[in-house]
């Protein structure tokens, strides 16, 4: 484990050296992610221009559950991100390269072209997310569960991006149906899910546990009930829920590399 | 004819992969489908926001779906190639033959916007139809109107995306340029919310750029905001707007053509 991080710095720290040598390209890419991510609540900003709330939840709640889900795609963006070019690796016969090398695959597929700009992503969902939190009211357990909360969230979308990456070990050009889980997942976590159908949430809850990145602990912190009358259990499972979705990616991963046979050309 | 040619032939490569048009499809679908219950809810909450009522804001969700890989609002098409073509060095080839760059390139890209509007523009909307109640031209008229609005648009956002491919010349990676443009283009197409629904001077200042021809011009078209003569001064609008770029295109490339140094001269 210990090693594999190692790996994992070197790698990224190699390119994040390389990005630099244009450094107004590096400059204007950070600048354009941190500003579109800002868009993005800018947009809903607007909405809330129109509206006092949204299926129940103000702006401040809102920009609570909004700042969580962002926080956790933009760790999970930022680390593993990459892996979405697993099509493209195959392709060039890249991953071949990367199978003969004493590093762990996973940690040269996920550190390959490590960019360092996507740390924007980080620093807006942080900036809205600690905005949001001056208006919840803070108790011990309410702080514990924030912190579960950013760390299950991180986890859930990494294992969205890796196991949903595995499918083009099987077909090689489909890589954006993978976007409507894992950016789809994010747009529709950065809303209160009362705004959805019960049945999208359940499938969020029990089928792609999505709802755990930020809704169920959310409800814990700014103390509400459940809306849809879910246990009240589920809204600390998010742990669980990761841990769920680590297993079944490790296991996803693994099939995947064994039924992967080079390119063949 | 010889654009035509080129045209067709763009058409039948992006037709090639079957695989990632379904997967950007279904992508589509999802973000649709999330957006329409967001917008569904803003709209109960005030029934005629931006002079929208809530079958307008759902078919223009739908609407912007086809429109994305359509004008290429994220960036793409052909001027990415030419980029690739000027870092690699390859454009002096560009350069010698008796066609103009622009014109050839256009082509190419008015040819991969017909692909995607039968396809990444048809399909989402079918989808859309479907599941939700939308709105749709009241004659045959405001569907002709509209069809006109749509290669206009194509050719606007072509000669944005141009412009971010030549700063290659200067920059060598037009990386950050061209994401830059894919971020302002993402919030001033309105395709984060509405342009009609931005608070004052803010809302004029986006009508009057030209991101506004890429989805806002075309829905108010189809929704049937924009009606009679008041089409044609939104034509020329557009027109305006594609003659400016594409003058630019054309100074900066005069420019770019005395820089370029092929190897040995």
């Amino acid at each position: 484990m210990v090693d594999a991080a190692v790996a994992y710095y070197r790698i990224g720290a190699l390119w994040v050296r390389a990005s630099m040598a244009y450094p107004a390209s590096f400059w204007m890419m950070a600048v354009g992610s941190f500003l579109m991510t800002g868009l993005d609540f800018v947009g809903i900003w607007i909405l809330f221009r129109n509206v006092d709330d949204l299926g129940g939840f103000s702006l401040t709640e809102i920009g609570f559950l909004y700042g969580a889900t962002g926080l956790g795609i933009a760790f999970a963006d930022l680390f593993v991100g990459r892996v979405e070019r697993l099509g493209q690796m195959i392709r060039f016969g890249r991953l071949d390269t990367m199978m003969t090398k004493p590093v762990p695959l996973i940690v040269q597929v996920c550190a390959d072209e490590f960019a360092l700009r996507r740390f924007a992503r980080v620093l807006q969902a942080t900036i809205v997310f600690t905005w949001a939190s001056t208006y919840v009211d803070w108790t011990m357990p309410r702080a514990l569960v924030a912190v579960e909360m950013v760390v299950s969230g991180s986890l859930i979308f990494f294992c969205l991006f890796v196991s949903l990456a595995c499918l083009q070990f099987w077909t090689a050009d489909s890589s954006e149906a993978a976007n409507a889980f894992t950016y789809g997942g994010n747009t529709i976590t950065q809303f209160p899910l009362t705004v959805f159908p019960s049945e999208i949430v359940k499938a969020l809850t029990f089928v792609v546990p999505i709802a755990f990145v930020n809704w169920y602990p959310a409800l814990f912190i700014l103390g509400r009930e459940d809306p849809f009358g879910l246990p009240q259990a589920l809204q600390v499972a998010s742990p669980v829920a990761a841990g769920v979705m680590l297993a079944v990616t490790a296991l996803v991963w693994r099939t995947g590399v064994r039924h992967y046979r080079s390119t063949g050309s | 004819m010889l654009h035509t040619a080129i045209a067709s032939r763009s058409f039948r490569r992006y037709s090639t992969y079957v695989g990632a048009t379904l997967a950007g499809i279904f992508t589509n679908s999802v973000f649709g489908a999330i957006m329409c219950f967001v917008y569904i809810e803003v709209w109960a909450g005030n029934p005629d926001a931006g002079g929208y009522d809530v079958s307008d804001a759902v078919t223009y969700v739908w609407l912007g779906q086809a429109m994305i890989m359509t004008v290429a609002v994220w960036g793409g098409g052909s001027p990415d190639d030419l980029a690739t073509r000027i870092k690699s060095g390859d454009v002096v080839i560009d350069f010698y033959r008796p066609v103009g760059i622009l014109g050839w390139y256009l082509a190419a890209d008015l040819g991969r916007a017909a692909y995607h509007l039968l396809t990444r523009g048809l399909a989402p909307t079918l989808v859309g139809g479907l599941l939700f109640d939308l709105r749709y031209p009241a004659d045959a008229l405001t569907w002709l109107l509209f069809a006109i609005a749509i290669p206009l648009a194509v050719v606007v956002s072509f000669a944005l995306r141009m412009l971010a491919a030549l700063t290659a010349f200067w920059l060598l990676d037009d990386v950050g340029p061209r994401t830059l443009l894919g971020f302002v283009a993402l919030f001033f197409s309105g395709l984060t919310v509405p342009l009609v629904l931005l608070p004052g001077v803010l809302r004029d200042v986006a009508l009057a750029l030209p991101w506004a021809t890429f989805l806002q011009v075309p829905a108010d078209i189809w929704l049937g905001k924009t009606t009679g003569v008041e089409v044609l001064g939104a034509y020329a609008f557009v027109v305006a707007w594609a003659v400016v770029l594409l003058g630019a295109c054309a100074l900066v490339l005069q420019r770019a053509e005395r820089r370029v140094v092929v190897q040995g001269g």
